[in-house]
């Protein structure tokens, strides 16, 4: 196993846009000169409001190993609700970090061993036009803040080419909002 | 260029590539998005093609056929239990000798009801006449789907092209999109041998007797025993007209690959894993994680299926002093069907005093149940050691079972 692998477990609901996210980070990812990345949607018995889950992996490497992250790097919550039904800090490495869409400050959530990162963007979302409930393009903002794994502005222009019909702009601009509004603890 | 998109794509855009004019499908989970795919690309008008809408798999490959007798370039696609619909016509297509071209995205088959990867499916009509290729990523999807119209074409045999459902059809990850210039030129535009013609009426797949007859011209005319050999002797053949294929189309698109098999680190190894389709690739992480603990091991998988390769297989496998097979796939009531095929091809190869390789069978991802590489590690571990000190029994073992 390379030390390299980046591996990240998405965690959102049915309709939000997780996989959406998902995939336009490793279309970007690929074009900042990751030349492995998958993304691998575990499906299940899928329908709105239910959740979902999605796993990427990037590397500077082609990617043989298609199974479910088991311990993963970082975690991305779409909805801080889901923390009340799934463990989703489950297998994250020591040092990881969890991304999590919600109202609260990262100091309300009692992780030991993990970095924080907090974005209201279901509010941003709101703020800046983009259909109530999806918040695939600003998650990617509070992700990019909180990982520095792939800069904003090539984010942003993935998000532009993807959801070219789906109000790109408006999009583009709750990535950015949030990647300025994100706030992420130390580890703790 | 290099593009990222999922293997049902990958493989869309392969038929498009190939310029398929007829196409007839019918939707099931996972193979969905690939027919919704062309059906998109053909209604906007990227692709010029027929898409016959039908109302079940057995009118599809039906729909095929008929336009594969009429000459054209045709394609298909399936899953499962709507691939066992289509059973019958399987053995027709190739009875009757069309160069279909069919992804089978594969997925456990019911019951109980499933809709995740395994093998079954495909594996189940192993004994049609197609010719069966395995695939392991969405290179190899797009790449296989243009190679296979060329070997269906040359060979008059249809070919199934499968790949893993979910792991492989709904990821997403890069590959290079073959030139359309390059393609045409490694793919002229199909000439059928036999393709109807009203200036030239004729029978076509009439009723045979058990006996040879004449034909309306005095002349004696194979009988269905006749027809049935040469089935069964040009698939044979075409063993060597697939490995001239994949020759070519590395020369042309300048990529690497095994007609047959794919080895890694298996010159020098003791013990080798054997696989089919992604499983085969994850398989290199368990085998590099074990190389670095000083076990001499590596994994072949598998690419063609039928026909069989065996003296390739025999060949690569005969050496070591163990093969460890996982499947996902049975033949109920035996073992796998891949580790039944690998003894029955080392058999060809016993020569003089020499040991043959023990053979282990680990039977695994049925219905789509998580592959964890560290349980593939565990596996190969345990083979290795118990193969090593005693005769472990070849009895079928169970890999994430949880009885």
């Amino acid at each position: 196993m390379k030390e390299e692998n980046i591996e990240i477990r998405w965690h959102g609901r049915g309709g939000q846009g997780t996989i959406t996210a998902a995939r336009i980070v490793a279309k970007a990812a690929l074009r900042v000169g990751y030349t492995g990345v998958v993304m691998i949607p575990s499906f299940g018995t899928e329908r709105r409001g239910a959740p979902v889950l999605t796993s990427l992996k990037i590397s500077r490497e082609k990617i043989y190993d298609l199974s479910e992250i088991e311990y993963p790097d970082i975690v991305v919550v779409l909805d801080h609700l889901l923390l009340d039904d799934i463990n989703v800090t489950e297998g994250l490495k020591e040092g990881g970090i969890l991304v999590i869409n919600t109202p609260r400050s990262p100091h309300d959530y009692k992780y030991s061993g993990v970095k924080v990162a907090t974005a209201d963007v279901t509010a941003i979302a709101g703020e800046v036009g983009v259909t109530y409930g999806l918040v695939s393009s600003g998650i990617i903002g509070a992700f990019a803040r909180a990982s520095s794994l792939v800069g904003i502005h090539i984010l942003t222009d993935v998000i532009k080419e993807e959801l070219k019909e789906r109000r790109p702009e408006e999009n583009a601009q709750a990535a950015t909002i949030t990647y300025e509004r994100t706030i992420c603890s130390e580890v703790d | 260029m290099q593009i990222i998109e999922s293997g049902n794509v990958a493989a869309a855009l392969g038929v498009k590539l190939a310029r398929a004019q007829v196409i007839a499908a019918f939707p099931i989970t996972p193979q969905t998005p690939l027919t919704e795919k062309l059906s998109e690309l053909i209604e906007s008008g990227e692709m010029k093609a027929e898409y016959i809408p039908v109302e079940s798999e057995h009118s599809a490959l039906s729909v095929c056929i008929g336009a594969a007798t009429a000459g054209a370039r045709t394609f298909t696609a399936t899953s499962a239990n709507g691939l066992l619909y289509m059973h019958e016509q399987l053995h027709w297509a190739a009875g009757a000798r069309l160069p279909i071209v069919m992804c089978v995205v594969n997925r456990g088959v019911g019951a109980p009801w499933n809709v995740w990867n395994d093998h079954q499916d495909s594996i189940s009509q192993r004994d049609t006449g197609w010719i069966q290729i395995y695939v392991n990523d969405h290179q190899q999807i797009i790449d296989t789907v243009i190679k296979a119209f060329c070997i269906a074409e040359k060979v008059n045999i249809p070919v199934m092209v499968c790949y893993d459902g979910y792991i492989l059809s709904h990821t997403y990850m890069p590959f290079y999109l073959p030139d359309q210039e390059l393609v045409d030129c490694f793919l002229p535009p199909h000439k059928s041998v036999y393709a109807l013609d009203p200036e030239d009426p004729r029978n076509i797949n009439t009723v045979t007797l058990p006996e040879a007859r004449v034909n309306v011209h005095g002349v004696l005319a194979h009988g269905y025993m006749e027809l049935r050999y040469l089935l069964q002797e040009d698939l044979r053949k075409s063993i060597h007209t697939i490995a001239e294929v994949e020759e070519r189309y590395s020369e042309v698109f300048n990529r690497e690959g095994g007609a047959y098999l794919e080895e890694y680190r298996c010159r020098d190894a003791s013990y080798i894993a054997v696989s089919m389709g992604s499983l085969s690739f994850q398989l290199r992480v368990a085998v590099d994680a074990l190389r670095e603990k000083g076990i001499r091991i590596g994994v072949a998988g598998v690419r063609l299926y039928r026909p069989f390769p065996d003296k390739a297989i025999s060949n690569a496998l005969s050496h070591a002093n163990g093969i460890i097979v996982f499947e996902k796939g049975m033949s109920y009531g035996y073992m796998g069907p891949l580790a039944s095929d690998i003894k029955s091809a080392l058999y060809g190869n016993v020569n003089g005093n020499r040991k043959l390789p023990f053979v282990h069978n680990y039977i695994l991802g049925l219905g789509g149940r998580n592959i964890r590489t560290r349980d593939l590690i565990d596996a190969l571990r345990n083979s290795c050691k118990e193969g090593e000190s005693t005769h472990m029994s070849d009895t079928l073992k169970w890999s994430g079972l949880k009885i």
